[in-house]
């Protein structure tokens, strides 16, 4: 089982590093989308606000950068994959390779944010820390709905549509959060809170993927 | 005339909720007045919502437990009038939110939107929207059967968590939330009066049974039609 991850995580990987150019074309979204937005604000924009367009920008990257995970794959090579895998670990190994995708993009678009519209964040690692929480939050979502729309022959416009409405109270939940990086006060033990919350959202979304998948994944 | 006892029940249970609805005494409270009787039908809405979306999750599991063409009905015309509830729930809560806090508390529209039973009900909206628009991309019965069965399992699965969530995010007018960061979501019992008890608990039962009717006769049909395309 835990072979069979690590071998297709590999083999994602290097699919990757082989096609550069979809790393980079996402790569070009997030500095295309940022420089937008610093051309479009006047001023460097108040911590409240640059917190949210963070997120949002992190929700549209997930879209665009996770929609293709079960998209690439051609019919004959989803066959070969279900003769050899079990689907349990196909499924983690999709979440886990769009999990570190996910958040190499996240660190990415922090950097920029960083360079171009300022850095209101007082505690870094905190914001970091909640970032890298939010970030497996969406990217989890939205590999089970990829491979949702990918079974109804459709592109990212599904995912989005599918996707959206169930991420929206884990997106609410991480914004709230990264509030304490920018020096809110919040009632001791409420980030605390937060965040277990955050984390069991995300393992409820792993245990359902797992459970769900191998029904989609039958023909 | 036996299995047919909860429809006539619904309909004595609806008369009743109407008659006495709209004559019983009620407590004269400030800003509500007699708006207040709105919550025979505004939180019924509600609770009739989240009874046929249970169901319809009940039959999307029963469907990959055991997939047949039935499964998948029940679970796609429940979510339908689900989501029929759940607009008569939005309407009867705009006439409320007119007559109380748009115009006595002065709120504006916007702090309105932003109630967490109004996001929370937007999610469950918004996601079967998609559920439809999902069952509307296949040509295949079968796959769109099953793929639409993981949606609603899924989607259903994380909706109920956001509806516990989100109120803690969000302050709230609704009453059971004082307005702080920690107010509780729920309805609470002790807050209805117990004239009011006496109506709101038929008429939640009464207007979740005329869902459910509604549901059969719309099942029916679809199976009807299923039945003459196959012998076609």
């Amino acid at each position: 089982m835990t072979q069979q991850i690590i071998a297709l995580l590999k083999k994602d990987l290097l699919l990757e590093f082989r096609q550069k150019h979809t790393f980079y074309s996402i790569l070009l979204y997030i500095a295309a989308t940022i420089f937008v937005i610093y051309l479009s604000l006047a001023e460097p924009p108040e911590p409240g606000v640059w917190n949210s367009l963070f997120w949002v920008i992190q929700l549209f990257v997930c879209v665009n950068a996770v929609a293709k995970s079960f998209l690439q794959d051609n019919r004959g090579r989803q066959l070969y994959y279900y003769s050899i895998a079990s689907p349990a670990a196909f499924i983690l190994s999709k979440l886990l390779f769009n999990v570190v995708l996910m958040l190499a993009m996240s660190l990415i678009s922090l950097l920029l944010f960083f360079i171009f519209l300022s850095n209101p964040v007082e505690d870094m690692s905190r914001f970091v820390l909640i970032m890298i929480i939010g970030g497996c939050g969406i990217s989890l979502v939205f590999t089970l709905m990829s491979a949702i729309a990918a079974k109804a022959q459709q592109n990212a416009a599904l995912v989005a549509i599918l996707g959206f409405p169930v991420i929206l109270p884990q997106l609410m939940l991480v914004m709230r959060m990264s509030q304490v990086a920018f020096a809110e006060v919040f009632r001791s033990g409420a980030v605390l809170q937060l965040t277990l919350l955050t984390l069991s959202m995300d393992v409820l979304v792993v245990i359902l993927a797992v459970i769900l998948f191998p029904f989609l994944w039958k023909d | 005339m036996k299995n047919n006892w909860w429809k006539i029940l619904s309909l004595i249970l609806l008369v009743y909720t109407i008659i006495a609805g709209f004559l019983f005494p009620v407590p004269a409270l400030p800003i509500l007045n007699e708006t207040i009787r709105n919550l025979y039908f505004h939180v019924c809405m509600w609770f009739g919502m989240m009874i046929l979306f249970i169901i319809s999750f009940v039959y999307s599991i029963k469907y990959l437990n055991k997939p047949s063409d039935k499964n998948d009905i029940y679970a796609s015309v429940y979510a339908a009038i689900g989501s029929y509830y759940g607009i008569l729930g939005y309407l009867t809560g705009f006439i409320w939110v007119n007559a109380t806090w748009l115009t006595d508390k002065g709120q504006s529209l916007g702090t309105v939107l932003k109630e967490p039973k109004l996001i929370g009900a937007a999610i469950a909206l918004l996601i079967y929207g998609a559920y439809f628009v999902l069952r509307g991309s296949f040509t295949d019965i079968d796959k769109r059967a099953r793929v639409s069965a993981v949606y609603n399992i899924f989607a259903f699965a994380l909706l109920f968590p956001s509806i516990w969530i989100i109120p803690r995010l969000v302050g709230s007018l609704h009453p059971g939330a004082p307005g702080g960061e920690s107010g509780n979501p729920a309805l609470n019992q002790r807050d209805i009066d117990p004239i009011m008890r006496m109506v709101f608990w038929p008429a939640v039962i009464g207007w979740t049974l005329l869902g459910v009717w509604i549901a059969t006769l719309k099942i029916r049909m679809q199976l009807l039609n299923e039945k003459k395309l196959s012998n076609e």
